[in-house]
C-alpha cells in the first residue's frame, strides 16, 4: 500500500513492521508478501541480520504442519536436501546405569502414507533459506533493532536504532523469549524456569541411525537423539542447571565420556561434530498476545519446554494464524492492525498455546524425577498408549500439529 | 433543488447524527457495526467479483467499479471499498455524518465523493452505478417500496443492488431488539423498531417492482463462541439480498 516517504511526512511508511528476523518473523514476512503482493510493504528489522549463525549447533524438528507451511511459502525445496526425515521414534524410561533400556513407546513416524511426521533441520540452513526467500519476495530487511514505539488511532510509529522513525499499520514482536518489544509494551509474562538446562550439540557416529529418533527419560530429564543427515545426530540433553554448565565446560574428552555414557554404543563409536552450549529451560506465556497495533509471535509470545520438540512448531502456528488474519483484512480494504484483526489472532492462538504449555510441562514434571513410584505410573501410561492405536495416532497428529482449527498455511493451502 | 418526496424519517437522522463522532472508534458506540463490517464487506466484494469477474485476492479487486453507499454514516463501508479501488459515492441525509466521513477519508488519504443527500435526490438527478448498496438502511426508512424503487433505478444494466437488513420474525424481535438493545446493550435502546423490519419476501417484491431480479439471498448469524459474525443459511434475523438488472 505504501512504501515511500510522502513529501512533508515525518516518517517512512510501511504496512507491517516485524521486529526480529528469526524463523517466525521471516516466515510471516514472506507469507504476507505472497498473500498481498508488491503493493503491501513488509519490513523486518533485526541487528542479527548482520551476524553469522554458523556457531548455532541447534537443529529443529519440523512437524508435518510446519513443513506444509514451508512448502507453501516456497522455502522447503531449499532445505529439503539437508532435511532428515524422522522415520520412527523410540521412547525409553531408564536410570542412567541401566544396561537395557526397555522401550515403552514406539511410533512409526508417519501422519499419512509417505509423509513423515517430522524432519530434522539444522537451524543455520533453515535461517539462510528464509532470508534468501524474504529477499526474493521483496521484504525490506534492516540490520537494526526496534528501540521504541507508540501507537496512535490509525498507525504505530516505531523508532529504530539508527534513530529513524518508521510508521506502520502493525508492529509484530518476533524478537524472542526475552522480547524487548513485549517488555516495552508492558505485557507481562507468567511462567517459571525449570532449573534445568538443555545441552545442545551434534555428534557423528559410525553406523546409520535409519531415521530413528530416540528420547530417553533419564532421571535428570530427557536425553534426545535426533537424526541428522550423514550419520550425525543432534543431541538435546537435559540436566540440572549447574551440572549442565559443568558438563559443557569439560574438555572435549571429558565431555565425550559423559555423552557416551548416555548415548550408548549401538551406533558404534561417536565423535563430537559441533559446538556445545547449554540453554536454560523455562516455561513462559505472555498474559496477552496482542496490544494496540501489536501482535506477539513465536518465543516472544510463549516459551514451552522442549521435551516434545514443539516450540518452533507452535511459533509457526502463530505465523499461519496471524498471516491469515492480516491477509483476510487487507483484502477487504480493512485495517490490518485494527482491533478486529488482533482479537481474531489472539482467540485463534491462546487456547492452543496454553494447552501445549500445560501438556509439555506435565510431561517434564512426570519424567524428570527418579521416584520409582512415578516411574511405574508413567511406564504403565506409556505402555497403555503403545497398545492403543487410536490414541497413538492422536499423539502423532498432535505432535505433527494437525489437530484443532488449523490455519490454511499449515494445511498446505496458499493464502 | 426541486421538492422531492422523501423517505427519510427525521427522528432516525437525529439519532445517528449524535453518534457521528463515535463512528470510527472500534471500541466505542459503533463497536457492533465494526464487528459486523468484515462479513458484509466480504459479501459485497465476493458478489461484485462474481458479477464483474474480479480476483478477490487482489488488493485492488474493486478497481474502477462505481459504487453508491446509501446511508453511508461515517464511511465504515465506503472507505474499505475505496481502498480496494472502487469509485465510491457515499450519501447520507445527516450532514454531521457526512462531515465526519469527509474528515476521516481525508485522514485516510482516500478520495470519496460524500454527499449530504437522499437516494431519491440522486435518482432524480439521473445518477447511475455499477453497484448500489443499501446496507443496514432499509429498516430505517419510512417507505420501503419508494426507497427501493429509487435505489433500483440507479443500477446500470448488468449492475447489482445489494441490501442488508433485518427480518421481521419472532426470532429477530428476541435477538435484535430484546437481545442486542436491552440485554447485551450492543446498541442504544430505540436504534431499531421491529415494526419497520422487512421480510426477504417484501424486499424481493420491492426490488422486482424496481425492475431488478433477485439472484441470491444470504443469512448472517453471530457466532458466540468465535465472537464473530458469519454467513449462514439462516435468514431469520440478519440477511442480505442481491439483485441484478438484466
Amino acid at each position: 500500500m505504501e512504501n515511500t516517504k510522502p513529501p512533508g511526512a515525518s516518517a517512512w511508511r510501511t504496512d507491517v513492521l516485524i521486529g526480529g528476523a528469526g524463523f517466525a518473523g521471516l516466515a510471516l514476512a514472506i507469507a504476507l508478501r505472497q498473500g498481498l503482493g508488491e503493493s503491501f510493504h513488509v519490513t523486518v528489522a533485526d541487528p542479527a541480520l548482520g551476524r553469522s549463525h554458523a556457531g548455532d549447533a541447534r537443529a529443529s524438528a519440523i512437524a508435518a504442519a510446519a513443513r506444509r507451511l514451508f512448502e507453501t511459502i516456497g522455502v522447503w525445496d531449499q532445505v529439503a536436501p539437508g532435511a532428515q526425515p524422522i522415520l520412527d521414534m523410540v521412547v525409553t524410561d531408564s536410570k542412567l546405569q541401566d544396561v537395557m533400556r526397555p522401550t515403552y513407546l514406539s511410533f512409526s513416524g508417519k501422519v499419512a502414507p509417505g509423509e513423515p511426521f517430522a524432519h530434522m533441520i539444522e537451524n543455520p540452513a533453515l535461517l539462510a533459506a528464509l532470508i534468501a526467500r524474504a529477499k526474493q519476495e521483496g521484504v525490506e530487511l534492516r540490520t537494526e533493532a526496534v528501540t521504541g514505539f507508540e501507537a496512535s488511532t490509525d498507525r504505530v510509529t516505531v523508532a529504530l536504532s539508527s534513530g529513524e522513525p518508521i510508521s506502520a499499520k502493525l508492529l509484530v514482536a518476533a524478537d524472542g523469549a526475552r522480547s524487548p518489544i513485549r517488555e516495552a509494551a508492558g505485557i507481562r509474562s507468567t511462567g517459571w524456569s525449570y532449573d534445568q538446562s538443555g545441552i545442545v550439540t551434534t555428534v557423528s557416529h559410525e553406523r546409520d541411525h535409519h531415521g530413528r529418533a530416540e528420547e530417553h527419560f533419564l532421571p535428570a530429564g530427557p536425553f534426545a537423539i535426533l537424526p541428522l543427515k550423514g550419520r550425525r545426530s543432534s543431541i538435546v540433553w537435559t540436566e540440572e542447571k549447574r551440572e549442565a554448565e559443568r558438563v559443557v565446560a569439560l574438555p572435549d574428552d571429558g565431555f565425550h565420556a559423559e555423552l557416551e555414557r548416555r548415548f550408548g554404543l549401538k551406533l558404534g563409536e561417536i565423535a563430537l561434530a559441533g559446538p556445545r552450549r547449554a540453554y536454560p529451560l523455562g516455561l513462559s506465556m505472555a498474559r496477552s498476545f496482542i496490544g494496540e497495533r501489536l501482535a506477539l509471535v513465536g518465543d516472544a509470545a510463549h516459551v514451552i519446554h522442549p521435551i516434545a520438540g514443539q516450540g518452533l512448531n507452535l511459533g509457526l502456528r502463530d505465523v499461519a494464524a496471524l498471516a491469515e488474519a492480516v491477509v483476510d483484512a487487507a483484502r477487504l480494504g480493512l485495517d490490518p492492525g485494527g482491533p478486529d484483526v488482533m482479537t481474531r489472532y489472539q482467540r485463534w492462538r491462546r487456547f492452543d498455546t496454553a494447552a501445549m504449555g500445560v501438556a509439555t510441562d506435565g510431561l517434564n514434571r512426570l519424567f524428570s524425577n527418579s521416584s520409582d513410584a512415578l516411574r511405574i505410573v508413567r511406564d504403565v501410561g506409556l505402555g497403555l498408549v503403545d497398545r492403543m492405536p487410536a490414541l497413538k495416532t492422536l499423539f502423532i497428529r498432535e505432535a505433527a500439529g494437525l489437530t484443532g482449527d488449523v490455519p490454511k498455511l499449515l494445511r498446505g493451502e496458499a493464502l | 433543488m426541486p421538492e422531492i418526496r422523501s423517505t427519510v424519517d427525521t427522528d432516525e437522522v437525529a439519532r445517528f447524527s449524535a453518534l457521528a463522532a463515535d463512528w470510527w472508534n472500534p471500541r466505542g458506540k459503533m463497536a457492533p457495526l465494526h464487528k459486523f463490517n468484515p462479513v458484509r464487506i466480504g459479501y459485497v466484494r465476493d458478489q461484485a467479483a462474481l458479477r464483474f469477474g474480479r480476483d478477490t485476492k487482489k488488493l485492488d479487486s474493486m478497481k474502477g467499479l462505481r459504487i453508491l453507499d446509501i446511508g453511508c454514516g461515517g464511511g465504515l463501508l465506503s472507505e474499505p471499498l475505496a481502498r480496494l479501488g472502487a469509485e465510491m459515492v457515499g450519501v447520507d441525509p445527516s450532514n454531521t455524518n457526512i462531515e465526519a466521513a469527509r474528515a476521516h477519508a481525508a485522514q485516510s488519504g482516500l478520495a470519496i465523493d460524500y454527499r449530504c443527500a437522499t437516494a431519491e435526490a440522486l435518482a432524480e438527478a439521473g445518477e447511475k452505478f455499477d453497484i448500489v448498496l443499501a446496507m443496514e438502511v432499509v429498516e430505517h426508512v419510512s417507505d420501503v417500496s419508494l426507497f427501493v424503487e429509487s435505489c433500483a433505478s440507479m443500477v446500470r444494466p448488468g449492475g447489482l443492488m445489494i441490501a442488508a437488513t433485518l427480518n421481521r420474525t419472532l426470532k429477530s424481535f428476541a435477538l435484535a431488539i430484546v437481545g442486542a438493545e436491552y440485554i447485551l446493550r450492543w446498541l442504544p435502546v430505540g436504534t431499531h423498531s421491529w415494526e419497520k423490519f422487512v421480510t426477504p419476501n417484501e424486499l424481493e417484491i420491492a426490488m422486482e417492482q424496481g425492475g431488478l431480479r433477485v439472484t441470491a439471498d444470504q443469512g448472517v448469524i453471530y457466532n458466540i463462541i468465535a465472537d464473530r459474525w458469519q454467513l449462514s443459511s439462516d435468514t431469520d434475523v440478519n440477511y442480505m439480498l442481491v439483485a441484478e438488472r438484466a
